[in-house]
Formats: C-alpha cells, sequence, structure tokens
C-alpha cells in the first residue's frame, strides 16, 4: 500500500498549443548543398523568365526599328541593296495560305481519328496502334516530313499537284504538297486536344442522349462536338502556331521563290500548284545563312513573325483559362 | 425522307468511315517509312551500315556525289558519315544534360518557389519560349550571338592556333548547343510541372512534418516520385533536338567538322554539322541521286531513332498512369 507514489499536483497547464503555421524552416539554417540547390532553382526560374523576354524585348526593338508600314503590303523584288527590295506581301500570302490548307487537311483526319478512338476504338489493337502511329508523327523531325513530301509528290501521279521540271521529271514542290506535310505537323496536337476533351465528357451525357434513342453517331454530332468545341479551336490554334514557325517543309517543299509562282493559267489552281515562300523562309532566305543577306529585312519579317505567334498563344490562354487547372498548364502538353 | 435528310448516316457506316480516317494515319506512316527507306537503300547497298563510321573528307565525298550524272557509277556511293552522326550526338547530348539540370529546377522554382505573382508570368512565359519558330531562334544566334562569340570571346591567338585546319567565325558547337538548350528546355519545364503539381501534396508534407526543409522533400519525395515524367519529357526534348534542322543550319558553321575535345578551349567554338542541319545544307543538291540516296540515309537514321524514342517514351509512361498524369 506504501509503495504508491506520493501524489504530485499536475504541473501548471502551459500555454494553449498554437495553432496556424508554425516556425518557419529557414533556408539560412539548411545545409549548404540544400541552400545551393535553393540558389540554382532560383536562378534557373528566373533565367528561363529573362531569355524570354529579352529574345521578345530584342525582337521587339529591331522589329520596331526596322519594319514600315509598307513593307507588308509591297511584293519582294530582286535587288542587291536592302531599299530595293520590296517588302513581304508574298510570303504573308504564302503562310497564309499554307496555313489554310494545312488545317483544313489536318482537322478532319485528326477529329475522324479522335472520335473514332474515343467512342468506338475496336478493335483494341488497331487503336493502339493508330494511336501510337499518331504519336510517331508528333515525334518525327520536321524535315524528313518534308523528304518524305518530296519522295511522294515527285512521283510521276503526283506531277498535276506541282508542275513538270525542264528535264521532264516532276518538280514535286508546290503549295498543295507544303501542304499536305503541314497537315502532318498540325495533325498530333489537334488530335491530343480532341481526344483528351472527348475523354473528359462525363458518360452520363451520352447515357442520357442513348436513352432518348439517339444513335452513336447522332450523339457524337449534337452532343459530343458541341461540348469538344473549345477543345479543338486550342487544338487548331497550337496546330496554326506550328504551321506558321516551321521552315524545313518550307525550305525543301516550297521552292523558296521570292514570289508567288504560279503554273499554268488556271488561275486559283495554278497559285496552288506553284511555288512561293512564307514568312519563315523569308526570313531564313534574307538572314546570313541564305543568299539574301538582308538583315533588316529578316529581323522585320521575324518581327511580324513573333507577332503572331504571340496572338496564337494569346488565344490559346484565353480558350484555355474556362477550364484551367492548378497550373494552367492544361495546354502545356500541346506544345510539344 | 426527312428522318434521312436529318440523320444522313448510319452508325455502322461512320464507325467504318471514321476506322478509315484513322487508319489513314497509319498508312501514312507507313508510307514515310517506305518511301524513305526505298530511296535510301542505295547507300546501305554499298556501304552497308559502315556508312556510319569514319573515314575520308565527307565534305569531298558529298562533293563527288553531287557531279555525278543521272545513273552514277557504284564507287560515287561511297560514304562515310561520321562527322554528322558525331555532331547530332555531341549536340543533342550536351543540350539535353544542361536542358535536363536547367528544367528541373526551374519547375521546382515554378512549382514551389515562386511567389504568386512571379509564376502567373512565368508560366506563359515559358509557354512562349516553347512555341517561338526556331527561325527566329536561328536569326538571332546569327546575327548576335555568333558576331559576339566571333568577336569577343574567341582570342586571336585561339583563331590563329588551328586556322591551318579550321576557320573559326564564332558559329559553332558553343552558340549551337546554348540555343538549342534554350530551345528543349520549355519543353521539359511543361511536362515536369505537370507531374510535380500530380503529386499527391500529403507525400511531402509528411516529409516535411517529419522534419525535412521544404525544399530537400520536394528533391527527395516529389521529384523522385515524378522521375517517370522527367525520363519522359527527357525523352521528348531529345527527340526534338535530334532532329532540329534549321536553327542549327544558321549557327552551327555548317561544316562537316568533328570537334576535337583534345583542343582544349577551342574545342566549343569549333564548327560541325548534324544530320537533320546537313539535310537543310544539301537540299539542292537533292536531284543528283547519290547525294539525295545520301540525304535519305540520313533522313531514315533520324526517322529510326525518332521511332526506338517514341517506343521508349511509351514504356517509360507506363507506370505514370498511377499518378493519373497524361502526357
Amino acid at each position: 500500500m506504501s509503495t504508491l507514489a506520493p501524489w504530485t499536483p499536475p504541473a501548471a497547464p502551459g500555454p494553449p498549443m498554437k495553432s496556424g503555421r508554425g516556425k518557419q524552416s529557414s533556408p539560412l539554417s539548411w545545409r549548404w548543398g540544400d541552400r545551393l540547390a535553393l540558389g540554382f532553382a532560383w536562378f534557373a526560374g528566373i533565367g528561363l523568365c529573362v531569355i524570354a523576354a529579352a529574345i521578345v524585348g530584342y525582337m521587339g526593338f529591331r522589329g520596331i526599328q526596322y519594319l514600315r508600314p509598307d513593307l507588308l503590303f509591297e511584293r519582294p523584288a530582286l535587288s542587291t541593296t536592302q531599299s530595293g527590295s520590296g517588302g513581304f506581301l508574298d510570303p504573308l500570302i504564302g503562310t497564309a495560305l499554307l496555313t489554310v490548307i494545312g488545317v483544313l487537311l489536318a482537322v478532319p483526319l485528326a477529329i475522324g481519328g479522335a472520335l473514332w478512338i474515343a467512342e468506338y476504338g475496336r478493335p483494341t489493337w488497331l487503336a493502339r496502334v493508330v494511336e501510337s502511329s499518331i504519336e510517331m508523327v508528333a515525334g518525327t523531325p520536321d524535315i524528313v516530313i518534308a523528304l518524305f513530301g518530296l519522295s511522294i509528290f515527285q512521283l510521276g501521279i503526283f506531277a498535276p499537284f506541282s508542275f513538270k521540271a525542264s528535264g521532264g521529271g516532276v518538280f514535286g514542290k508546290s503549295f498543295i504538297a507544303a501542304g499536305a506535310m503541314m497537315s502532318l505537323i498540325a495533325l498530333p496536337p489537334l488530335f491530343t486536344a480532341t481526344r483528351d476533351g472527348l475523354q473528359a465528357v462525363p458518360m452520363h451525357m451520352r447515357e442520357a442522349a442513348f436513352a432518348l434513342g439517339k444513335t452513336r453517331i447522332a450523339t457524337i454530332r449534337r452532343v459530343l462536338l458541341p461540348s469538344v468545341r473549345s477543345n479543338i479551336a486550342t487544338g487548331v490554334t497550337l496546330g496554326i502556331s506550328r504551321i506558321i514557325g516551321d521552315t524545313a517543309i518550307i525550305v525543301l517543299l516550297l521552292g523558296e521563290t521570292l514570289r508567288l509562282d504560279p503554273q499554268g493559267s488556271v488561275p486559283g489552281v495554278g497559285l496552288l500548284r506553284g511555288t512561293g515562300s512564307t514568312l519563315t523562309s523569308y526570313v531564313y532566305g534574307n538572314s546570313p545563312a541564305g543568299e539574301g543577306a538582308a538583315p533588316q529585312k529578316a529581323y522585320a519579317a521575324a518581327f511580324v513573325l513573333l507577332l503572331f505567334v504571340l496572338a496564337l498563344n494569346l488565344i490559346v490562354d484565353r480558350i484555355g483559362r474556362s477550364s484551367a487547372d492548378a497550373t494552367g498548364m492544361t495546354v502545356a502538353g500541346g506544345i510539344v | 425522307m426527312l428522318e434521312r435528310l436529318r440523320n444522313p448516316w448510319p452508325d455502322h457506316r461512320a464507325e467504318r468511315t471514321l476506322g478509315a480516317v484513322s487508319c489513314l494515319v497509319c498508312a501514312l506512316v507507313v508510307a514515310m517509312v517506305v518511301f524513305v527507306g526505298i530511296h535510301a537503300w542505295p547507300i546501305f547497298e554499298h556501304n552497308g551500315l559502315s556508312w556510319l563510321g569514319s573515314g575520308g573528307d565527307l565534305g569531298r565525298q558529298l562533293a563527288d556525289m553531287q557531279n555525278t550524272t543521272q545513273h552514277p557509277p557504284p564507287s560515287a556511293y561511297h560514304l562515310r558519315a561520321w562527322p554528322v552522326v558525331y555532331g547530332t550526338l555531341l549536340t543533342t547530348g550536351v543540350a539535353v544534360v544542361l536542358a535536363l539540370a536547367l528544367s528541373v529546377f526551374s519547375s521546382i522554382f515554378i512549382v514551389e518557389l515562386a511567389p504568386a505573382r512571379l509564376r502567373r508570368i512565368a508560366i506563359p512565359v515559358i509557354r512562349l519560349l516553347a512555341s517561338v519558330p526556331s527561325v527566329i531562334y536561328g536569326l538571332i544566334g546569327i546575327l548576335v550571338l555568333v558576331p559576339f562569340v566571333g568577336n569577343h570571346v574567341i582570342s586571336g591567338a585561339e583563331k590563329e592556333s588551328v586556322q591551318n585546319v579550321v576557320l573559326l567565325t564564332g558559329a559553332g558547337l558553343s552558340v549551337t548547343v546554348v540555343i538549342l538548350t534554350v530551345m528543349i528546355t520549355p519543353i521539359m519545364v511543361a511536362l515536369i510541372c505537370e507531374a510535380l503539381v500530380s503529386v499527391p501534396s500529403s507525400w511531402r508534407e509528411g516529409a516535411i512534418a517529419l522534419g525535412v526543409n521544404p525544399l530537400r522533400a520536394m528533391l527527395a519525395v516529389t521529384l523522385r516520385a515524378a522521375r517517370p515524367a522527367i525520363v519522359a519529357a527527357l525523352v521528348l526534348a531529345t527527340a526534338r533536338a535530334l532532329g532540329e534542322a534549321i536553327m542549327i543550319s544558321m549557327v552551327s558553321g555548317s561544316r562537316a567538322f568533328s570537334p576535337k575535345p583534345v583542343d582544349g578551349l577551342v574545342f566549343f567554338f569549333e564548327p560541325l554539322r548534324t544530320l537533320a542541319s546537313g539535310i537543310v545544307d544539301y537540299h539542292e543538291g537533292i536531284g543528283a541521286p547519290a547525294l539525295g540516296s545520301a540525304l535519305y540515309a540520313w533522313a531514315l537514321l533520324l526517322l529510326f531513332s525518332a521511332f526506338v524514342l517514341s517506343i521508349a517514351g511509351y514504356l517509360i509512361k507506363l507506370p505514370l498512369r498511377k499518378f493519373q498524369v497524361r502526357g
């Protein structure tokens, strides 16, 4: 009985437990390695932003310095001086024309493929093959796609799409050829955006449509396509920004002629069969790497190109904002 | 009649049409391999796989190829393309390693360290960097960086030390690698950020509760969980760097020269040529059968590496599903 310890009064209650933030761990108390890593993380993150700002700032400075409004409405001319070589109306038209052809060809392919994968997708092995082949198209360098286009459009049966060269062979370089290959460039982002949109549509929307007696294809047309409109718009915008930024295909497949060079007598078709240039090939041709060596013109055209890219980025941002997730990186996958 | 107009497609025909459209894409990929392969075949026929090796002066071999007639003798197909293969491996390898370090740490910065306001700026800015056309990078490189390196970084003594072998203008390995790194880093940042965000934050909070400092918790827990995504980003960036043609053709000096590490500092300024930029440089001569075949062989090599990378990317993405990361 006496082994019981004498009763001691409980210690005075301490201050109440603090709620909220505890003591912050200060980087000053960290190990050297961690501090170094912290510093490098700040350096890398801010460095990237600074590089981007420097590029846009420098191009903007040069662009405003050299861009005169009449450059946009003047046709380019062959000249040895920078003042005599005209503007870049033809490359602008070329860019617009190629964008239209590329998107027109890519949209049915990509959306059809995405619909089939997301809504039908049987047999499964075929669906997997289709999906991985689109991934392969996405991973193929544009220069390889350009060579592929050249080898196809130089076939005899594709002569109507370009024209016969003087030697009798098919030239294989035209707006149609370049536009067809551009559609391959625009295909993967468009496909991915549409497929992801379709997969995000809740199942009960489809079930409701089926319950109302709609067939699958009617559901697609009346319910699914309208609800993934913003995804398709994002995909198209990403596709356009890839098309207007591509140079390798233009250099190999559009012939890089200074002016639009229609072939044959039919007005519209002749233009499509002919060669030309775009903003990117104009920049390339006028840089010291090409034969033009007119850096002022190159800067001005590159500035216009950069403005287009900026505008397309803003559009993607606008469309994506409604469905942005925590990071706002929803369309990041589409970049690549 | 009205019903037919409103619903022109019966279901089974729609399925078949959409399936055919999808198969068209597969057919295009097959056609790409077949066509590039057919055109590349003469090089493989005459050289086997040894055209990947070194030997002789590549520039002279290509010039000889360009000067042959429409029906070249078998000797015209002689090709030893090691300098361009080496140039591709060198630029891609160095740029990818640099971009990996940069992108991992800047993703940590964006996801974890940056103040909210800076984060809001940083994300669109990085997305913009990813979508700047390569010709603009090339233009800045050739008009700004190359003259700067040529005039201020390379000393006269360095130029003289190799003047009998190669002319140092500033265009070369260092400028190429720097621009290539800037080009591929944003792609990796976008993918790594996405993965870092999708790792459950409770994992990291658990580590912090055990007394680990926040940065180390990020490195040890979140980054480790996102490892598959990082490798996937690496694969994608490698594919992009391998295929970059225009920018490299503008700033690399475009000489089939292998930069030699034994040259010391000069190594970083020596010109080079990669597979993709070589195709751009020689595209005018593609009409000559031998040269055309050589270019298609380079394209086939690029295509093959793209396929290997694509398969690797697929295999790596399998465990990613665990975190519901779509990539």
